[in-house]
């Protein structure tokens, strides 16, 4: 059995006894093969020294356990790691920040304790995954939607807390804006509620997320401030209907007025659905004509508006010279099994895992190594933006590919947030340690290349979070420094997710 | 001829205790479990991603669908929930317990048949 870091045999020895007799034996655990489960399979440190792992793992039922198990880590100073489902994929996963951390495995906390289809939201725990929250909603009989990311098993409050968003309408799909009020444990273990909740039998805990004074909610994503441990969600109630509209422009440079049409719309929220962009380059060869650019843009609402809308973009649109506007078939909800069949899932409401299908085994790649991790910077909401950055991408590929000899997927161009786009590059990842060196240098290269001209993730794989929150150094990392200040405050001994999102306690910071 | 998921023999010494575990699960038990975790990639239809991988890998020599899978052991079952394979990740004990993975491994490989 490992030993967590800093911590002797005696005294982890004393809170593994107390987290046993908190949680039940069973859920304390500390063999090879169970801590194993907890690896990373998306690791791209995978069998190597650096590779982040777990001392091991303790998984409570209850907030009343939650608070037990982080008393006696504050005790004796043994660093935690919360995990909701555990599969962030690709960001890290259910493995922890900081090496030898015990996982707190918080999967057990899988209660849906309400869903409001009058008001329209729901209070969940973190160990609530999609699935979970549709298989609730369906049985009921409610007629809320869930807004799904990709991958359906992922918990709602952990995807979340980690900046995740959906495929349906917004703002339901920005998770973390859409959330209203939480419950967090702190490192003392004492309860704190949030906005309305803070007020004791509050009624409005779900109906306004400011409460009263300065917002605190911010700390706890992408934080390591506190263990969340209930949250809540502004649900859409179902759309009557669904049509989605094809945009095409011919020329390179037709992306400029594309999107700067697009945002009007979506701006002006004529637009709702999560739009998609692809294009770039024109390949060599390409037909005369072809277009450069497509972009697919949704629109949730009643039939007779959502028709309305669609006039309303088709008249925006054909301000653009050659642009070509075409409408979809008009979808009314709820769809039937055939039809659900037939579309891409998330985009109604229902969660699935179909996109693992995109980098795992296909026939248009038939031996892939398996896993993958993301560069995911945020650009301006701008056609320039989008030539800079293509523009950007072809110069250094060659180099950062080292000759073309490593395989990336990118850029994706994805219109997903409304007032700004990310331009991820992927990158396989998988058990060969020789290929994930040369990967892992890429990524460090884009990283750097991509910070010097302006543009920084806004989400990154465990193993990379220090790297990217570097590179948010305005004033001398002010913002960092700011975010430690915070930290050494409300958790003294370091003990919660420490080094998560590049935010290290006092003892662990390097100089 | 059909190719059979075979495991070390350290592997199969590990699932001894799976089988006793599984003989006294009933099939509703091994079904719900399958049901919660694998029907999601492992079905037939559209958007499964654990069917395309397998119908790729075998090319049609054994059945991509798992439940149509004559061929798999319940050890096997249990060897792949537990140490993931390609881009599944390894199943925690919080996700499937012992007694859940002995009901599914059961469940799953109910058209298994052993080798002569």
């Amino acid at each position: 059995m490992a030993l967590p870091p800093n911590v002797n045999a005696t005294d982890f020895e004393s809170a593994l006894r107390a987290w046993r007799d908190s949680v039940g034996a069973d859920w304390v655990f500390t063999s090879d093969a169970d801590v194993a489960l907890y690896r990373d399979a998306y690791s791209p440190f995978w069998g190597e020294p650096e590779e982040r792992v777990a001392s091991a793992a303790v998984a409570p039922s209850t907030v009343e356990q939650v608070q037990a198990v982080v008393r006696v880590a504050n005790q004796y100073k043994i660093p935690l790691y919360a995990i909701s489902t555990g599969r962030n994929l690709a960001y890290g996963g259910s493995a922890p920040v900081y090496s030898g951390s015990v996982v707190l495995d918080l999967k057990r906390m899988n209660r849906v304790l309400e869903v409001n289809e009058r008001n329209a939201y729901a209070l969940v725990e973190p160990g609530v995954s999609y699935f979970d929250l549709h298989e609730h909603i369906t049985k009921a009989k409610l007629d809320v939607w869930v807004d799904p990311p990709d991958p359906g098993w992922g918990s709602v409050i952990g995807n979340a807390l980690d900046g995740g968003g959906g495929w349906t309408a917004y703002p339901f799909r920005d998770h973390f804006g859409a959330h209203c009020g939480m419950e967090v444990v702190l490192a003392n273990g004492e309860i704190v509620r949030t906005g309305m909740g803070a007020l004791p039998d509050s009624k409005s805990w779900q109906h306004n997320k400011w409460g009263y004074g300065p917002w605190v909610d911010g700390l706890f994503r992408q934080g390591n401030m506190g263990v969340v441990t209930k949250m809540g969600f502004y649900m859409m109630p179902r759309p009557e209907a669904m049509q989605t509209a094809t945009v095409q422009g011919a020329g390179q440079d037709d992306i400029v007025p594309l999107l700067d049409t697009l945002n009007l719309l979506e701006n002006q929220h004529v637009v709702n659905g999560s739009t998609s962009l692809f294009g770039g380059p024109r390949p060599p060869g390409a037909p005369p004509g072809a277009a450069a650019w497509t972009i697919q843009v949704p629109i949730y609402g009643p039939e007779k508006v959502v028709r309305a809308q669609m006039e309303y973009c088709r008249e925006k649109f054909a301000k653009i010279p050659g642009a070509t506007f075409t409408e979809g078939e008009l979808f009314r909800t709820p769809l039937d099994a055939a039809t659900l069949n037939r579309v891409r899932k998330v985009s109604f409401g229902v969660p699935d895992l179909s996109t693992f299908g995109m980098l795992g085994r296909n026939p248009a790649n038939p031996a892939p190594p398996g896993g993958h991790i993301g560069f995911s910077p945020i650009i301006p909401r701008t056609g320039e933006a989008v030539l800079e950055y293509s523009r950007f991408y072809t110069e250094n590929l060659a180099t950062v590919s080292e000759g073309g000899t490593l395989r990336f997927l990118g850029p994706v161009f994805m219109t997903n947030w409304e007032r700004s786009m990310v331009a991820m590059i992927m990158f396989p990842i998988g058990r060969d340690p020789v290929h994930n060196r040369k990967m892992r240098g890429a990524f460090e290269r884009w990283v750097e290349l991509a910070a010097a001209k302006g543009w920084a993730e806004y989400r990154a794989p465990a193993a990379f979070q220090d790297l990217c929150a570097k590179t948010y150094s305005y004033n001398n990392g002010a913002l960092t420094r700011l975010r430690e200040t915070i930290k050494d405050a409300v958790d003294p001994n370091g003990i919660l997710s420490p080094g998560r999102y590049g935010v290290w306690p006092k003892h662990l910071r390097k100089a | 001829m059909m190719k059979r998921a075979t495991l070390p023999a350290a592997f199969a010494a590990l699932f001894v205790p799976l089988a006793a575990i599984a003989a006294a699960a009933p099939p509703a038990a091994g079904e719900a479990v399958y049901t919660r975790w694998c029907v999601h990639c492992h079905s037939s239809g559209r958007g499964n991603p654990g069917t395309d991988s397998l119908q790729v890998k075998y090319s049609g020599k054994v059945p991509a669908v798992l439940l149509e899978r004559t061929d798999l052991s319940p050890e096997a079952v249990s060897l792949f929930v537990r140490q993931g394979v390609l881009s599944m990740p390894p199943f925690r004990k919080t996700e499937v317990t012992d007694a859940e993975l002995a009901a599914l491994s059961s469940y799953v490989s109910q058209k298994y048949k052993k080798p002569r």
